[in-house]
Formats: structure tokens, sequence, C-alpha cells
């Protein structure tokens, strides 16, 4: 179970990396109140970043690190 | 007017953090421990903003929109991915990891955790050897951009050498007497007048010019371009392959590595993970989008100079420029303040004391620390006056430099299998790629100035050095690559050898759980 959220936890990290940069509107020009679309998309990804680190340390924190008592995590 | 202005507001924040500098003096234990890490006592804000102020101070007021104006601003997201995700990752994998080991083991350096687990002093001397490598021509740099700065303000009058070395002074009594702990606390103050500054700026330049939409049609009419996402400048590659050395880079500068040691509790570390990309967000965007933006506003930057300073000039009253520019060449010596004292700390802990004079006093570590302060500061001070090429490239390849350690370092982190000879063979295997690639001109002409001697064999060498040593491979930078052959080295390495006897493989896996 623990392992299965450590791979979870791993998913997510890499999709909030890849999409930081919103790939999609690559060539794209459009601006929205004078900023460009995809300036808001990373403004707005930063946000949720942002919100799925806290959510990360609230519930998640120590995972593949802490050793407690019978648990095996840290082995990636 | 404006250059009296400017060098009072310089004097009077040095004289700010000289102050700051004698308090923090006055709490501080006579320990090395306290003089490199304020004793691990660092709260959420303070540690946020010292390791902020620390990283981002003079590119993100300087090259950052400089390199926005002349090529789109792009760089935001790039910086973005880079400091706001990754580097905040990092900062639980490895800055988490590292924290607790701290705590068990009392580690002031990187060099000392790895030595300790793999039982070797050559790996210690190792780590802390290349660190310095980046760390002393990166502070050279920055003496060097600081001593250009104080000529260009004063038109002249204060030449280069006293500028730089007025600079160099005052860094070795400032950070004697502060030590980690009042150097967090000025870049405290600092982080916070950097991103109220950066936002006034914007609001300042939008309000005379009419607002975002007009800016951007502004710079519409003079270089569409930059709007679209992505060019010939910013391609796929580029733009991923520089996010991530830096990233990876940045977790591995010593003064940025060694913070990760000095968090006061677990709650510190979290709420500063979950703040960094806001923040980030908050002093990337509006400095880039001004860069970005002067584009369009017909303003003239000088050749060889940086846009920011000029935008301001152009929309901003003079006192205000001032204190911005001010503010931005002060973050230039605060970034150096913290190398200056990581770099002491790598030198006397991980390369005198183990080499050199193994049993020390607190007191006399204490002694010794801040000696190699002076000892780092005088050197690359000198240095900068000589002004070598090869230290010029080895500065700026810093970044890219350090990433070449941090995955070695992450897999000795969590894999146990991992042992003395492939930690070794992965670091040396990546740095000499990397350097290689950095130096090939040197390395070409090498082998031609001995062709003599090597006969036929030297155009064969010529052709399998170039030829290994491309600097970009299909569009990915030396320094991603590096990274991938220092992970494949030392899994492949660890792989294959066993373990040395006195290596203490659990060290890192047993007992780690904080209070």
């Amino acid at each position: 179970m623990r392992r299965l959220e450590v791979w979870g936890w791993l998913v997510v990290g890499v999709v909030l990396s890849a999409l930081a940069i919103p790939w999609f509107l690559w060539g794209d020009a459009m601006t929205v109140v004078g900023v460009p679309l995809w300036l808001w998309w990373h403004v707005g990804w930063m946000g949720l970043a942002s919100v799925v680190f806290w959510l990360f340390a609230q519930r998640a924190w120590g995972i593949g690190i802490e050793t407690t008592g019978d648990s095996r995590g840290d082995r990636s | 007017m404006s250059v009296a202005l400017q060098l009072g507001i310089v004097v009077g924040y040095l004289v700010i953090a000289l102050l700051v500098g004698l308090v923090a003096y006055r709490v501080a234990e006579r320990t090395a421990e306290d003089f490199y890490l304020a004793s691990r006592t660092f709260g959420t804000v303070v540690l946020l903003f010292t390791t902020f102020a620390t990283l981002l101070s003079a590119f993100t007021f300087f090259a950052g929109p400089n390199i926005a104006y002349a090529e789109g601003p792009e760089w935001v997201l790039v910086m973005g991915l880079m400091d706001g995700i990754i580097f905040a990752i990092l900062w639980y994998v490895i800055g988490y990891k590292q924290w607790l080991l701290g705590q068990r083991f009392d580690y002031v350096t990187l060099g000392e955790m790895l030595g300790d687990r793999f039982a070797s002093r050559r790996l210690r001397g190792l780590v802390a050897g290349i660190s310095l490598l980046y760390l002393f021509p990166y502070v050279m740099l920055q003496q060097v951009g600081a001593g250009t700065a104080l000529e260009a303000l004063t038109e002249g009058s204060l030449p280069y050498a006293v500028g730089a070395g007025l600079i160099t002074a005052f860094m070795i009594l400032y950070v004697v007497i502060a030590g980690m702990r009042g150097i967090a606390w000025t870049d405290t103050l600092q982080g916070i007048f950097m991103l109220v500054t950066t936002w006034l700026a914007l609001i300042w330049v939008l309000a005379v010019v009419g607002g975002p939409v007009a800016a951007t049609s502004a710079l519409e009419a003079e270089a569409a371009h930059h709007l679209a996402l992505g060019s010939d400048f910013y391609t796929h590659q580029w733009m991923l392959s520089t996010a991530i050395t830096i990233g990876f880079g940045v977790a591995m500068f010593p003064q940025v590595n060694q913070r990760f040691f000095a968090a006061g509790s677990k709650t510190v570390l979290k709420r500063s993970f979950a703040l960094w990309p806001i923040l980030c967000v908050l002093l990337f965007v509006p400095s880039f989008l001004l860069g970005a933006w002067a584009r369009g506003l017909d303003v003239t930057v000088p050749e060889g100079g940086n846009v920011l300073p000029a935008v301001l000039a152009e929309f901003t009253p003079v006192w205000f420029a001032a204190l911005v520019i001010a503010g931005a060449m002060a973050a230039m010596m605060s970034s150096s303040d913290s190398m200056l004292l990581s770099g002491s700390s790598y030198f006397t802990r991980d390369l005198y004391r183990p080499f050199l004079e193994q049993d020390v006093s607190e007191r006399r570590e204490d002694l010794l620390a801040r000696i190699g302060v002076v000892v780092f500061a005088t050197g690359a001070f000198l240095a900068s006056l000589w002004n070598p090429a090869t230290l010029f490239e080895l500065g700026d390849a810093a970044f890219s430099g350090f990433a070449q350690l941090a995955l070695p370092v992450i897999v000795a982190l969590y894999w146990r299998r991992t042992t003395r000879a492939g930690m070794t063979a992965g670091i040396l295997a990546s740095q000499l790629f990397y350097l290689g690639n950095l130096f090939v001109g040197s390395i070409v002409g090498a082998i031609e100035f001995f062709g003599p001697i090597l006969g036929d064999l030297a155009p064969l060498l010529v052709l399998l050095v170039t030829g290994v040593l491309r600097g970009t491979y299909m569009g990915w930078t030396a320094g991603i690559v590096g990274m991938g052959l220092g992970l494949l080295v030392t899994v492949g390495v660890s792989w294959l050898t066993s373990p040395a006897p006195d290596e203490r493989r659990m060290i890192y896996f047993e007992r780690l759980e904080a209070d």
C-alpha cells in the first residue's frame, strides 16, 4: 500500500513537471489582457503545484524517506 | 544627483547589513555549527527567503530580463519549471532526507554526509574539491559584476580594482562577523524588499504606458514572434535541458545545499516547500515581463548594458530607479556572502580538517572557519584582477557542473546497494565528460601540441575527442547528457562491485524520523 502511494506521488511529481510549460500551446500567440495565454497557463499551473505540494505536505510528508515501524516505503 | 543618491543607497544598505550582522554576532555561540548553520534553527520565513535571495538575486534583475528582451519572455517558463517545481521536488527528495540525516549525525556539508556513509575521506574531499572548483570562479564572477557596476555607477572615478577590493573587504568583515544567522536575516529583509520593488516597478511602468494591453501591442508591432511560445532560441530540448540541469544544479550549489541542514523543524520544511512555486511566480513574472515589454517601448539599452535599469530610468523617477538598482547590486553581494560562507565550510571541514589537522576543538574550528572566509574571498578577488578566461568559463558553467553531482547523490540516498566505487566512478565520469565538453578546444590543442610525439595517433585522437565531446547531442546540452552518464555509471559500477567492508550501508535508511 505504502509502496503504491510512493509511485502515485511520483507520477504526480512527473505530471506537475511535465506540464509547467504548456507544450500544447507551442507557437500560439494568443493574448488575454495583454499577457500571452501560455503565460497564464503557467501562472495557474504554479498555483496548482503549490496546492498539490501543500496537500502532499499535509498527508504524505515523510513517504519514501521516514522509516516508521515496518513500512519499507523507502526503497526506490 | 543620481550617482550620489545611488551610492548613498548602496552605502545605507551596507550599514544596515552590518548592523544586522552585529546583532547576529551577539546572539551567536562560538562554534562552527552555529557559524555555518545558525545551529539549525531557521523558521519558515527566514529559510524561504534566505534560500530565495541567495539563489535568484542578480540573475532575476539583470541577465533574466536581458534575455526576455532579446528573445521573448519564455524564460519565465524555464525559471518556473526549474526553480518552482523541479527544485521544490528536490527540496523534499534531497533536502528533507539531508535534514533528517543532519539532525541525527550533525552533518554540516554534503561531502561530510557522503564521506561518512561510504567511509571514504577521499570521496568527501572529491565532492568538496569539485564544489570549490565551480564555486570559486562563481564568487569571482560576482566580484567582477559588483566591481564593474560600481565603476559604471561612479562614472569611472572608482576604478574596478578599488571598487571590487572595497566590496571584498566589506564582505569579509560582514561574513566573519555575521555568520549564517546574520546573512539569513539580511537575505530575508532583502528578499521582501526585492519582491515589493519589482511589483512596484511593473505597476509604475504599466501605469505610464497605459496598461498591459498597450504594452503588448507595442511589443507586437516591434517583435510579434516574441508573443508566440517557442522560437529558434527556445526549442523544446533547450528549455527542458536548461530547466533540468539548473534545477538539479541549484540543489547541489553549496550555499543552497547547506541550507537543507539549517531548517529548525519539519514544519518549516513543509511550509517552505508548499510556498516555493508561488514565490517563484511572484518574482519572475514581473521582472521578466518588464524585460520583454521593454522591447516594444522604445527604451534605449546601452551596448552591453542591462535592460531593467534602462526601463526604470525611462519610466520611473530617479530615486525609485536608484533604489531598485542599488537593491540589485546589494543582492549580488548577498549571494556572494552565502557562497563565501559555504565555500569556507567545504574547505575547512572537508579538505583542511580531514587531510591536514584532524583534532580541533570547537573554538578552533570556529576560528578556522572565519580564516577560511578571508582566504576564499581574497583569493577570488585576486583572481578577478587577473581575470583568466578559464575561470570565467567555469563560473558560467557552474550550474550544469553542480548538476552532475545531483543524480549520484540521489542514488546514494535512496538505493542501499550503492557502493563507494560506484559513487566515485559516477561523480568522476560525469565531471570528466562535462568538463571535457567545456574545454574541448584546449584538449584538441594539447593533442596537436603533442602531435610530433603521438605521430599517426594524433588525428585519430582528435577525431575521437571531437566525436565524443560534441557540446550538444541532438539539441540536448552536454550538461544533461552528463547527468545521464553519471546516473548510468553510478548504478552500473555499484551493481558490478561489492561494498567495501567499512561502508556504513544502512545509515541512510535506519531510524529516520523527525521528533
